[in-house]
């Protein structure tokens, strides 16, 4: 099975007000193709979940810019003072989200369990409005699983089947949110036949992805 | 040499490690504690974004791999047996207590341990990263900071005012003037800088102290 495709192609049927998974950690393991291609298509009005919105115009900053994020989870915005600008104006919205139970929230999405607790965020203003579960006489707060309408993703190496490897710190967030989206596109770097890759160094089982276009 | 100011606060923080720790430094003055390591202790840094064993920016023409970056996204060299690994397993090492210590500052800390370091409200939209998961989740929290604020204003309060990163989870606040440990029956001062009295940082602290008969030095022999 061949799930290589044009990037055209990859982005025909999304629309506006998607929410998308966007992982990358500040500039790295950003799959920015695939971002440049939703600019290129006019996508707009769109939700973001992601860690961070990368800087100034690279990455997620390139949807700042070219304001097309209405709402944006993630756990800091601090390194894009675009991103700051524009929060602060009330042009995008933000909700945030420590950046492990981001992880887990999603994790749980991807993984049918119905939310987790954790112990990050107690007594503190994230705390606000959700329940206080305790376990064996400590306390956790419930977060609920997050889940996308696409997830894309930046791979290093792709086989055509969509069986992924990532590369160093590239890796992050990309593993996880390729596990919580209905539609999961992948931009990678070098794409090989099916049977090239060491079936114990792949990081992403083939069956998650939907699309792959080379980055 | 005598050790003043951030390099001492640095220096003495680097001796709160074990040989072999995995260890967490926050971005900016935390990291000065990798040029006081001392002699014999190996520590391992871990970094947020998923990378354990990181050892710095590479040397002007050093050859670099661009996809190794730090927790604030600066490309930096892996030593031999260092490991990458995705975000999830990042924050799970992390809020599982497999990391022996996080450091990181603070707009203000108070005796009973809680932690305002990632928001000002009005001022700063940042967002907090992964500081919420490392103060939770890390066995020893050690906070470094000025004592004073740059208006002259104590950092060290009877309770934060701003919004919290963690509540009581703070164990170590290291000054340029003292060393506090916070136990269950407060914040006891362990230590002063060479040159300081208990008086003086009395006089520059909010929080209520207990100071013991003792007091250590923050100089190590």
């Amino acid at each position: 099975m061949d799930k290589v495709v044009s990037i055209d192609r990859a982005l025909e049927k999304l629309h506006d007000g998607l929410t998308i998974l966007i992982p990358g950690f500040v500039n790295t393991g950003v799959p920015e193709t695939l971002i440049k291609g939703v600019i290129d298509k006019g996508y707009t009005n769109l939700n973001v979940i992601s860690n961070n919105t990368s800087i100034k115009g690279r990455g997620i900053g390139l949807l700042v810019h070219e304001n097309r994020i209405r709402h944006i989870t993630c756990s800091h915005i601090g390194s894009n003072t675009e991103t700051v600008e524009k929060v602060v104006a009330g042009e995008i919205d933000v909700t945030f989200v420590p950046q492990g139970t981001l992880c887990e929230r999603v994790r749980a999405g991807g993984a049918g369990i119905g939310g987790i607790l954790t112990p990050t965020g107690l007594g503190t203003p994230i705390a606000e409005g959700k329940p206080v579960i305790e376990v064996d006489g400590k306390k956790y707060l419930l977060e609920k699983p997050l889940h996308a309408d696409v997830a894309f993703i930046h791979a290093w190496k792709a086989d055509k089947m969509g069986n992924l490897v990532y590369r160093r710190t590239a890796r992050n967030f990309n593993q996880i949110f390729a596990t919580a989206a209905d539609l999961v596109i992948v931009e990678a770097e070098e794409i090989v036949e099916v049977g090239a890759l060491d079936p114990d160094v792949i990081h992403t089982p083939g069956c998650l992805v939907d699309m792959i276009v080379r980055a | 040499m005598e050790l003043q100011g951030r390099d001492l606060i640095a220096y003495r923080t680097a001796r709160f490690f074990e040989d072999g720790d995995l260890v967490n430094l926050g971005i900016g003055m935390p990291t000065q504690c990798l040029n006081f390591i001392p002699q014999g202790i190996d520590v391992w840094i871990d970094s947020e974004n998923g990378v354990i064993g990181l050892t710095g920016a590479p040397q002007e023409g050093e050859e670099f791999d661009p996809n190794v970056v730090d927790a604030s996204g600066a490309v930096s060299k892996l030593r031999t047996g260092g490991c990458c690994f995705d975000s999830f397993t990042s924050f799970g090492l992390i809020r599982g207590g497999h990391v022996a210590a996080t450091v990181l500052g603070a707009y203000e800390v108070d005796q009973e341990g809680n932690l305002a370091n990632w928001t000002v409200p009005g001022k700063t939209v940042a967002g907090m990263g992964g500081a919420m998961d490392l103060v939770s989740g890390a066995l020893k929290v050690i906070i470094m900071t000025e004592h004073c604020d740059k208006r002259g204003n104590p950092k060290i309060l009877k309770k934060c005012t701003l919004p919290l990163t963690a509540a009581a989870e703070v164990d170590y606040i290291v000054s340029e003037l003292c060393v506090l440990h916070r136990t269950e029956k407060g914040l006891v001062l362990e230590e002063l800088a060479p040159g300081v009295t208990a008086q003086d940082v009395i006089s520059k602290t909010d929080a209520v102290l207990i100071i013991p008969e003792t007091i250590g030095s923050m100089i190590k022999e």
